[in-house]
């Protein structure tokens, strides 16, 4: 061994070219723009900060999902994850959710995951439907991997789209079985579940050029319920 | 019969709750008996509507339950399961026993906890109402049952998605007024029906419905304080009195009617509220229907006597309405936003309308009102109560 470098160089994944995820802007339900965008490896710190309360909330397996997202964000920032990317939804600059996912080879994606901190406007839906976009379209992809934690992701994206068993394949969330979205599939599904538009205009990017969060407490609020009140 | 007044109304948020059945009524219940403020008066009854406890939540006897919760005894105890209009059922046995001299003070509390079980136990319980040999066993569901009717509706009067999409932006837009909704976000015609996006923000549920036609699905309570005459004059403060209660029924499966897009049941039960009360549709200041779809709004909107048959999309697209219209539906934010725990529906949907009454409503308030109307929609149309409610000076 020679020297600090070089064992660097040993410790990390090898590093495949990836295309730049081109961003886009959704309309939602509300009437508010949200833009989808990729995020870089400085950028990171930003989304733990957002990821962390949720560390706590049970509800829809959001602990299981934030503590995994948690890790591979890291992982990401230090270069301990093969050809990992990370999406962001922004509306108005502030973060609405994520979606991460990384190319096992040239061929196949694997989804990891999708996390949604403004619910009820189908955010999930969008940024979960981008990270296919980013596969099949841009990266070229045939197929991805994909699991879901909870029920809801088991809707959204097992019966949606609708996915097809691989459950020879072992999932690395956990060695589950995994489903998988093939080309064809996601092109059929593409006209119900993709959207937005491109490109984006200056003034629109520009308000989605650096991630604001929402306070920790409206976070938690919007994840798990408001909280119960009287009269 | 004796008249019989609401002295307090209060309900939980609605939503999600990670509350049990019987925390959910009693907060509720206590919100209402403070709103009250009974003082030493005692509880003679209690009454408690209920629809999925003994299935999804394998609780029974709940109006038992709620008088030993709130130590109420030895209040009397009833329970009513009648569908999704059980709420305004059980207002119906608690007015009945105060106007029979029975009872003086009768507390009607409406309570589900449907969220603890996963969507699809919830739309089968709620489709346990359809008729067993000749929809349910087909698999017919509520979702279903409401767009097959909006499709019938919409080529009948020319009703377009249009106008289903107007309905859930002014409810949505009233329920983020009301801090006791469920969804307290407003949404836009861009976004839910006219832009590309609107394909996945607003998907189709059951053809012509979309999922900003339903209701969410929702936990939560809500409760009534009803008294006597003698009563509310010792308690003092604002009267709001029972007008007129009107209940009918229709056939159990949708396709044996005559016109399966008239609401029979609720033209009758509208006209036995609104002749109890000796008051007419065009008295009325303030409005709660049973929007689980959007399009029960419009059409219960006519058969309870507001607009003519096939004109209530017409008033809707002039704007009349809307909170600051000539006559307000859904103040609320309806079921449609505001929520739909099934049943506590009924009684919520008289919690909103006693709040108004009595100018206590905020942002949302309805000005001047001095009456008001609810229709609680019971299976899908087969059992329908109406209820007029009135301000005395």
């Amino acid at each position: 061994m020679g020297n600090i470098s070089d064992l660097e160089a040993l410790l990390r994944p090898p590093a495949m070219d990836m295309p730049v995820y081109p961003p886009k802007a959704i309309t939602l339900a509300s009437g508010e723009t949200m833009v989808v965008r990729q995020v870089a490896r400085e950028e990171v710190p930003t989304l733990l900060e957002a990821i962390y309360p949720l560390l706590w909330v049970e509800r829809d397996f959001y602990d299981i999902v934030a503590a995994r997202l948690f890790g591979e964000l890291l992982a990401y920032k230090r270069y301990r994850v093969k050809d990992e990317y990370v999406l962001v939804g922004l509306i108005d600059g502030v973060l609405a959710g994520m979606v991460n996912g990384r190319l096992v080879d040239e061929e196949t994606g694997m989804s990891y995951h999708t996390l949604t901190i403004r619910r009820g406007l189908r955010v999930g839906s969008h940024l979960f439907a981008a990270k296919m976009e980013y596969h099949i379209e841009h990266c070229q992809q045939e197929e991805v991997l994909i699991v879901a934690e909870s029920p809801i992701g088991f809707r959204r994206w097992m019966i949606e789209y609708p996915l097809e068993k691989r459950f020879e394949v072992q999932h690395e969330m956990g060695g589950v079985p995994s489903w998988v979205l093939p080309k064809d599939v996601y092109y059929a599904a593409k006209p119900r579940l993709v959207s937005g538009h491109r490109p984006i205009s200056d003034e629109l990017m520009q308000s989605a050029a650096s991630i604001a969060l929402p306070e920790e407490e409206t976070v938690v609020r919007q994840v798990a319920g408001e909280r119960e009140e009287q009269r | 019969m004796k008249p019989v007044y609401i002295a307090g109304a209060g309900m939980t948020q609605f939503g999600r709750s990670e509350w049990t059945l019987m925390q959910l009524a009693s907060v509720a219940s206590l919100a209402a008996l403070h709103h009250a403020n009974l003082g030493e008066t005692p509880v003679d009854g209690v009454v408690v509507a209920n629809m999925g406890a003994a299935r999804v939540n394998r609780q029974t006897a709940l109006g038992s339950a709620l008088v030993d919760q709130l130590a109420l005894y030895p209040a009397t105890a009833e329970s009513v399961e009648n569908g999704p209009a059980s709420g305004a059922s059980a207002f119906k046995v608690g007015v009945q026993a105060i106007a029979s001299g029975m009872a003086d003070v009768v507390l009607v509390t409406g309570v589900e906890r449907m969220r603890v079980v996963n969507g699809l136990e919830g739309t089968d319980f709620v489709a346990s109402l359809s008729h067993p040999e000749a929809e349910y066993i087909y698999g017919v569901t509520l979702p279903a049952l409401a767009g097959m009717f909006a499709r019938l509706v919409m080529d009948k009067f020319g009703v377009e998605r249009k106008h289903l999409a107007m309905v859930a932006i002014k409810n949505h837009e009233n329920a983020a007024k009301n801090p006791y909704a469920h969804i307290r976000q407003t949404v836009t015609m861009e976004g839910i029906l006219t832009l590309p996006e609107a394909a996945v923000n607003n998907p189709l549920i059951a053809d012509p419905l979309h999922m900003f036609d339903c209701c969410p699905v929702s936990d939560g309570a809500a409760s009534l304080v009803l008294v006597s005459e003698d009563v509310a004059a010792k308690l003092g403060g604002p009267r709001v009195r029972v007008a007129g209660i009107g209940q009918a029924t229709d056939t159990h499966a949708v396709h044996e009617r005559e016109d399966p897009t008239d609401l029979k049941s609720v033209r009758l039960a509208a006209g036995t509220a609104f002749d109890r009360a000796g008051l007419k549709p065009q008295d009325v200041d303030v409005v709660e229907l049973h929007d689980a779809f959007t399009i029960l709004e419009i059409a219960e909107s006519e058969a309870s006597g507001f607009f003519p048959r096939g004109e209530g999309h017409k008033a809707l697209e002039r704007g009349e309405t809307r909170l600051d219209g000539v006559l307000p539906i859904n103040p609320s934010g309806g079921l449609k936003a505001k929520g739909h725990p099934v049943g506590a529906t009924g009684v919520a949907q008289l919690v909103e309308l006693v709040w108004q009454l009595r100018g206590e409503c905020d942002a949302r308030q309805v000005k001047d009102a001095k009456v008001a109307y609810a229709c609680n929609f019971g299976g899908f149309g087969n059992n329908v109560v109406a209820s007029v409610l009135q301000r005395e000076a």
